[in-house]
């Protein structure tokens, strides 16, 4: 829940951004100018939206007496009066002041970006840009739902054996243990062990038999641990291999977000995935001597029937027999670490904790001249007989490791085994080289794009194109800033949008500039032209640009990936555009307006007459 | 420099039939299309691999397809060059689960004797997600289109807000037509090109549906059909303008962008183009046709101002006490 407001949040800000630059200060001009409208009196000097100054005479309800010059006196209607002449006329209004505010901020935060320099908040590139890996996982959570039941019937097994009672049968079948007491006498007490022991389970008996299930709500956590400890585990792993910044995230329910950027080569990125794929689950394993010389012939589910499991060897495929409780396992691990044994062959050596060496140093002394083996992952690396009590709690795995290999699997020792496996939902990786091609491509669009469009603006309007293309300038850096600012990720479907902006960006401002030339045509005023010009225009560029962003902002939401980045780049251009399009330019015609010159509209505006 | 400059309105609506005729038929023709040969789609909808590979020179694309021939799972893998000589990309319908080992690793060791190459892109998309992607990309469309009806319904009139939703369609599916004939691969980029032409187009109708609001206001002409005409005309400078700088913008993204966003650049020149026409051949007589109501749209206006206009007065009567 919170990550989908999250997601948003960018977003809810931008619109704030927007709601305090644009419409509020709009609201605001519209309440003074009426209050300034109602508070109209004799011998205010005015200038009506005709542009005519003139000082008032009498004001009367809906029509106020003006008098032009000495001799002239009109009535004009209230709401013609543009604005009230104070002793001082300001040359710089407010739009210019927020417009040029928004250019330095603009230019200020995409500086980074642009510089490429080390300090400050910077647009991320995606992985489609720079290169790297990015895979969606699945969980298959029923597995570590097996591997709890495994572990309760573990406990179950201790606790019977270390209150001395005897039982028959203890077997796991899928997610439910069972098993028969042979004493009735017993069953007060197991019961009463069994409920102040173990939780999470259900325990159903009759008579004898014994029927231990876990809880649909155990069940569940065990599920939902599953996943929060594989994310856990598997950015553990690649925080420690050494790449910069890889991303481990849970997505919806259940699945998982991976993302490594900087990853050079196809080999590279497969030792990647052998990593995190590992499953890396250490365990010490008695062998079964009194059966061992059977094992070349005895079936799976014999072995079972004893109790055992059979495991090849990693190297040679021969067969041990092993029993099937684990004298310990990974989980007592404190630490792992690449050495090398006398052949000068790598080898894993490894710190038992506390109690993990209590236990292996007890064994170990109970068990001279037996076999203990070393098991990862399933398969045997090494089962040397033990000679005598083994101390200290340290270990050592010895098999046939590539260095990179043995790094690699000390990391996944350290950082913990993965309880349920993990497959690929989907996966995508970019090398670096087509990375590099797809800015570059993709950049000489933009430019070619931005200098198309700059070039005809300016050819199809003279200056007003010119006031338009400052607009989509000061929109691109905004664009850039802001992106910089929330750390946003710049993906080539996000380069394609800016590219898409900038087509539409000038829009609002062709808009604005037929509706002058319409006003001009009709004989009004320059002044009167570019203030209706601009009211005339605003519902058509604001209804236009909501319906816009509606669609990108469904887009965002319903995204995936790149194509987030699309949307994002898509919904902030628009909203820039308000912000320089309208505003930004707007304030330029007022600051200039005093400059423009009523012989020179080719010029000014792009037409004749 | 002026193109257009308003003189009188154009009879856009009496010529309303042809371009109707043409767009039933286009739009005809492209539901034929979609229903008979139907969406390419790519990985990212069905599901499988794509493998990019660039080689020092040119590209052996036999002896490739050869090499994936000789083996059993990736026998009929399609094989094309991309964007140029020495670049290919492999398709197969297969992808792995295995997170150690995967469909571009047996790729590379089947090609190495090959040639020189650099695996540079692979995409693998489970056939799961693939069906995820699209249900959220149709509830995206479906959701977009709901947001905006809602939207004009509130700014403008039920009228505009079905007419503007039937010209969207309109364009969405003449893309889609002619995303199928020129054999496009519909992926994840196809379908934000295709959200963004229903935006591009639905601002094109907006800004014409805009005039019309405000002429149904201010022209004297009680005749939607004149109303509408004028508008149109009045708007047709802007039209051409915008669609112009887009198209170009468009256009240098699918000459210079790189082969990977052709489709989508592609699917977006369609879209202006369509999109262009929709807004004023398309939205506008869909609005004749719906039976605007000028004389009643203009009378509730008018009984809205008075409404207002009387409560403002006994606020004023109010305040001045003199109830």
């Amino acid at each position: 829940m919170e990550a989908g407001v999250a997601q948003f949040l960018p977003l809810i800000i931008l619109f704030a951004i927007f709601y305090f630059l644009i419409i509020r200060p709009q609201q605001q001009q519209q309440k003074k100018h009426q209050e300034m409208l109602s508070s109209l009196k004799k011998g205010d000097k005015i200038v009506t939206t005709g542009g005519l100054m003139a000082e008032i005479v009498k004001a009367e309800e809906d029509f106020i007496k003006i008098k032009l010059n000495d001799s002239v006196i009109v009535k004009l209607d209230r709401a013609f009066v543009s604005k009230k002449l104070n002793s001082e006329m300001k040359t710089l209004n407010y739009r210019v002041v927020i417009f040029i505010s928004a250019l330095i901020f603009g230019i200020v935060f995409s500086i980074p970006s642009l510089m490429q320099s080390e300090g400050g908040k910077k647009i991320t590139l995606g992985l489609d840009l720079q290169g790297g890996l990015h895979m969606l996982l699945g969980i298959k959570t029923q597995e570590a739902v097996k591997s709890r039941i495994k572990s309760i019937a573990a406990t179950l097994k201790y606790m019977l054996d270390d209150n001395e009672i005897i039982y028959d049968e203890l077997k796991i079948d899928d997610e439910s243990i069972s098993f028969e007491l042979l004493d009735d006498e017993d069953v007060a007490r197991v019961n009463k062990l069994i409920k102040e022991e173990i939780k999470g389970i259900v325990l159903k008996n009759s008579g004898l038999k014994y029927i231990v299930d876990m809880t649909p709500k155990e069940i569940i956590l065990t599920k939902k641990s599953a996943i929060l400890q594989a994310v856990d585990t598997i950015r553990n792993r690649l925080d420690q291999f050494g790449l910069a910044e890889p991303t481990v995230a849970k997505q919806g329910e259940d699945k998982i977000l991976v993302e490594v950027p900087g990853v050079k080569t196809p080999e590279q990125e497969q030792r990647i995935r052998e990593l995190i794929a590992r499953a890396a689950h250490l365990q010490m394993m008695a062998v079964d001597e009194d059966r061992a010389a059977r094992v070349e012939s005895m079936s799976p589910n014999e072995a079972k029937k004893y109790g055992d499991v059979i495991l090849e060897d990693v190297k040679s495929h021969q067969k041990y027999l092993l029993r099937q409780i684990p004298i310990l396992d990974g989980s007592m691990l404190t630490d792992a670490r690449v050495g090398f044994d006398k052949n000068n062959q790598p080898v894993i050596n490894f710190t038992l904790n506390g109690e993990g060496g209590r236990i292996f140093g007890d064994f170990s002394g109970k068990s001279v001249g037996k076999r203990m083996a070393v098991v990862l992952d399933n398969k045997v690396y090494s089962a040397p007989v033990i000679r005598e009590r083994i101390g200290g709690g340290r270990g050592q795995i010895s098999g046939n490791f590539t260095v990179e290999e043995a790094h690699d699997v000390a990391i996944a020792l350290r950082s913990g085994a993965l309880l349920a496996p993990v497959f690929v939902m989907e996966k995508r990786s970019v090398g670096p080289s087509l990375g590099a091609d797809s800015i570059k491509a993709s950049s000489i669009a933009l430019i070619l794009g931005f200098v198309l469009v700059v070039l005809f603006m300016i050819l199809y309007y003279g200056m007003a194109g010119l006031i338009a293309d400052v607009a989509l300038v000061g929109n691109l850096f905004l664009i850039l800033a802001i992106m910089s600012l929330f750390g946003a990720t710049l993906t080539l479907p996000g380069m394609a949008g800016i590219v898409l902006t900038v087509g539409m960006a000038v829009d609002a401002n062709v808009i604005i500039s037929e509706r002058i030339r319409e006003l001009l045509h009709d004989k009004n005023s320059i002044a009167k032209s570019i203030e209706r010009g601009y009211s005339n225009a605003f519902t058509a560029i604001w209804d236009a640009n909501v319906t816009t962003l509606i669609a990108a902002v469904v887009l965002y939401v319903y995204g995936t990936g790149p194509i987030k980045g699309f949307a994002l780049t898509m919904s902030i251009g628009i909203m820039a555009s308000m912000l320089t399009a309208i505003l930004g330019t707007h304030g330029i015609y007022q600051w200039i307006l005093p400059k423009i010159d009523s012989e020179r509209f080719n010029f000014w505006f792009g037409i004749k007459s | 420099m002026e193109l257009f400059r308003y003189q009188e309105p154009i009879g856009f609506m009496k010529q309303s039939k042809r371009f109707s005729m043409l767009s039933v038929a286009v739009v005809f023709i492209s539901l034929v299309l979609l229903f008979t040969k139907g969406f390419n789609y790519g990985i990212d909808f069905a599901g499988g691999t794509l493998i990019q590979v660039k080689y020092d020179g040119n590209a052996p694309l036999k002896d490739v397809r050869d090499r994936l021939n000789q083996t059993k799972k990736y026998k009929g893998a399609s094989v094309t060059y991309f964007g140029s000589d020495d670049e290919i990309v492999i398709r197969t319908k297969s992808s792995s689960q295995v997170v150690g080992e995967d469909v571009g690793d047996e790729i590379r060791t089947l090609l190495k004797d090959s040639g020189k190459f650099e695996v540079r892109r692979v995409d693998m998309v489970g056939p799961k997600i693939g069906n995820e992607l699209k249900e959220k990309g149709l509830m995206a469309m479906l959701l977009a289109i709901i947001g905006i009806l809602i939207y004009v319904s509130f700014r403008f009139e039920w009228r505009f807000a079905l007419a503007s939703v039937m010209a969207l369609i309109h364009d969405v599916t003449i893309a889609m037509g002619a995303i199928v004939l020129f054999d496009i691969e519909v992926n994840l980029d196809i379908l934000a090109a295709l959200l963004t032409i229903l935006g591009y187009s639905l601002n094109d109708t907006i800004i014409v549906f805009d005039r019309i609001r405000e002429g149904v206001r201010d022209i004297k002409s009680p005749d939607l059909g004149n109303i509408i005409n004028e508008s149109v005309t009045r708007t047709l400078s802007r039209t051409t303008l915008t669609s112009l700088t887009t198209f170009l913008v468009v256009l240098t993204l699918y000459l210079f962008g790189g082969e990977i966003i052709k489709g989508f650049s592609f699917t977006l020149l369609v879209g202006v183009i369509v999109g262009t026409y929709s807004s004023i051949f398309v939205a506008s007589p869909i609005l004749l046709w719906l039976g605007f109501d000028v004389q009643g749209f203009r009378a509730k206006e008018a009984a809205k101002l008075k409404r207002e206009k009387e409560k403002e007065k006994m606020r004023a009567m109010y305040e001045q006490g003199t109830i």
